[in-house]
């Protein structure tokens, strides 16, 4: 309503979510040809090499670890958990954006979303990759990982079902499979654009395969329809469900400071703020690259910056409810942890976090904020370091200062720590790289269906 | 086994410029008593679907058997639990119950999500039989536009009123902008 009134005020339509004159053979042309034809410029090749070396980093730092174990991480008693948990936590809450974007926006018929979908969505696949690696190595003995699925193992044991620990490992497996086959039906009709559309033999074959022989059948459409639309249903509860349960790994141990209810809603909060920060962090740098401008608009990046400021008041209220809840129980512990987080050792990592997740982003509530790309993307890189600190704060501040002074201690990560977290954002970012030159980053076939309704009436939808 | 290659006619296919076209010729087609029939699109086309004839539960089969696997991945996820926790592995802990049903719901709802997810897209790829390399409406050189933005019509020889000449007549007075013949390899 609002917004309507708006547009009256100032007398213009809204910018359409697509810039004006594509036809369905200008946008699939322009999304295939980034993959098909365009050479390799020195831009992608200089990027793609620096990831490279930075997944060289990873590898250096998670094969010492093999082998000395994971002693040359800073963890210790108390803080058992480190960088590790931090590090998971983080990158599990940066895929959410993607299959929000991709589910929950679907069913909402929200259009703005087909042309930031498909990458949002790979974002969410290589988020999880990264993520699942942390519980992985943090165990240990890696190479006995399969320990936590049931099997019927000669020794006669089995998981612990009770344990928020065992439901991680069927959350996140599970939200990893969906988001892949979810994906993967995505690019289905695309692969055989690309495939028809080939222009070497290589790509024939590769596309030819993947593509599977979908040929666009009226009967073909139906089935995938009817799967896709069910797919998105079953992805909105079991997004809400990940990190829900990523959020009991903490409120269901009675350490202070995890112990409240509010874990659950506030977590999937903060994993929507830190993802669509993720989203806009590689959309900016990537329409410009491709000269995608006519596809994801202005009007997407302020679209995308809306939900952050949404999202990170809900996080705020979490955590002023975590501040009110503590003083309203009068729990000695809890107040206790409050005053650390405000005056401990760690205070200077909690107050950039207020600074980075709660005071930064009212800056969005400015429509000239909303409208300046170089503003977003330095407030979505703020934004997502402020979701890590706030991890950080989570584990390390709650384990350092438990019931019992003589349980108390410090945590420093080392430089093994940080070689790991860093090789992580090589590897992720080296996988944006061999996506965007690898598949089309932009769904074509749900292109083609905007331009067929922005060509039939933009009738009642804002 | 002969080296020459035979061929046979597998149908007649109409392109059209527009999907408002190809629904309005696919209607007629179905009016004029065709039957089998299908039309080739590059996204999907509000009331296609229905106007080649494929409607019905059949054209919701996908949903159920999503159904099925939802069900079946939520009862295994449950009884995986159950037999674990409370025939094959009890453990005691301060005398609770072993069946702590609340404490499986987690991993009963993921699986559910899991079973009902894959269950959707293996029967979504096998319905429409696919992988599947070949077709014959690949053999039309101008399909390749499908993919892009030409739609097409084809009207199938197994059809009882198929006729090379009739039918390719009566799709060009569709106003079909291309007729082609569509040959299959034998």
């Amino acid at each position: 309503m609002s917004v309507t009134q708006e547009n009256l005020r100032v007398g213009h339509e809204p910018e359409p979510w697509l810039a004006p004159g594509h036809t369905y053979a200008s946008v699939t042309d322009k999304i295939a040809s980034a993959v098909l034809t365009r050479p390799l410029g020195i831009g992608w090749l200089a990027g793609f090499g620096l990831c490279f070396s930075i997944v060289m980093v990873l590898n250096l730092a998670v094969g010492w670890l093999f082998i000395k174990g994971v002693g040359i991480w800073g963890i210790n008693i108390p803080v058992g958990w480190g960088f590790a948990i931090v590090n998971f936590v983080w990158w599990i809450g940066i895929g959410h954006a993607g299959t929000l974007i991709s589910a929950i926006l679907f069913l909402l018929n929200q259009q703005w979303r087909t042309s930031i979908n498909r990458f949002a969505e790979a974002m969410t696949l290589f988020a999880v990759a990264c993520a699942g690696l942390f519980p992985l190595i943090h165990t240990g003995r890696p190479w006995m990982a399969y320990y936590m699925f049931p099997y019927p193992s000669t020794m006669g044991i089995w998981p612990q079902f009770r344990s928020p620990l065992i439901w991680d490992v069927f959350a996140v497996s599970t939200y990893g499979t969906v988001s892949l086959i979810f994906w993967f039906v995505g690019l289905l009709p695309d692969l055989a654009t690309l495939r028809d559309r080939a222009k070497n033999k290589w790509q024939q074959v590769i596309f030819g395969m993947l593509s599977m022989g979908w040929r666009g059948s009226a009967r073909h459409w139906k089935r995938y329809q009817v799967a896709y639309l069910l797919l998105a249903g079953l992805a909105t509860p079991l997004v809400l469900s990940v990190h829900t349960v990523v959020s009991f790994d903490f409120a269901v141990g009675i350490v202070p400071g995890w112990h409240t209810t509010i874990f659950p809603p506030y977590f999937v909060a903060g994993a929507i703020y830190s993802g669509f920060a993720m989203v806009l962090t590689l959309a900016i740098p990537m329409r410009a690259a491709y000269g995608m401008q006519d596809f994801i608009t202005r009007r997407h990046l302020e679209q995308m910056a809306k939900v952050m400021l949404a999202t990170g008041l809900i996080v705020a209220y979490g955590y002023f409810i975590e501040f009110f809840m503590a003083f309203y129980s009068g729990n000695k512990f809890d107040l206790f942890m409050t005053w650390q987080r405000l005056h401990g050792p760690y205070a200077p990592f909690y107050y950039a976090l207020i600074l980075c997740n709660i005071l930064t982003p009212q800056l969005l509530w400015i429509k000239k904020v909303r409208q300046n790309i170089a503003a977003l993307f330095v407030i979505s890189l703020v934004i997502n370091s402020g979701m890590w600190l706030e991890r950080f704060v989570i584990v390390v501040i709650s384990l350092t200062r438990d019931f019992m002074p003589s349980a108390w201690g410090r945590y420093s990560a080392t430089v093994w720590d940080y070689a790991t977290f860093v090789g992580t954002l090589g590897l992720f970012t080296m996988l944006m790289f061999l996506f965007v030159r690898g598949l089309p980053a932009i769904a074509i076939s749900e292109m083609r269906e905007l331009v067929h309704q922005e060509s039939h009436g933009s009738e009642g939808h804002q | 086994m002969s080296s020459e290659r035979r061929s046979r006619v597998f149908g007649v296919m109409g392109e059209f410029s527009t999907p408002e076209d190809l629904l309005a010729a696919t209607k007629k087609t179905r009016e004029a008593g065709y039957n089998h029939i299908e039309a080739y699109t590059p996204f999907p086309i509000e009331g296609l679907s229905e106007a080649v004839g494929f409607r019905g539960f059949r054209s919701n089969l996908v949903a159920f058997i999503t159904l099925v696997g939802g069900i079946g991945g939520g009862l295994t996820g449950f009884g995986l639990q159950y037999w674990v926790a409370a025939i094959t592995y009890p453990i005691n802990i301060g005398g609770r119950p072993l069946n702590s049903w609340p404490a499986f719901i987690p991993v009963t709802f993921e699986l559910t999500v899991l079973g009902a997810s894959i269950f959707a897209v293996v029967s979504m790829l096998a319905l429409n039989k696919l992988p599947q390399p070949y077709h014959p409406v690949f053999n039309v050189d101008r399909f390749s536009q499908a993919s892009t933005d030409k739609f097409f019509l084809c009207i199938e020889a197994r059809d009882p009123k198929f006729d090379l000449t009739v039918t390719a007549k009566f799709l060009q007075s569709l106003h079909a902008t291309h007729v082609n013949e569509v040959k299959d390899e034998e």
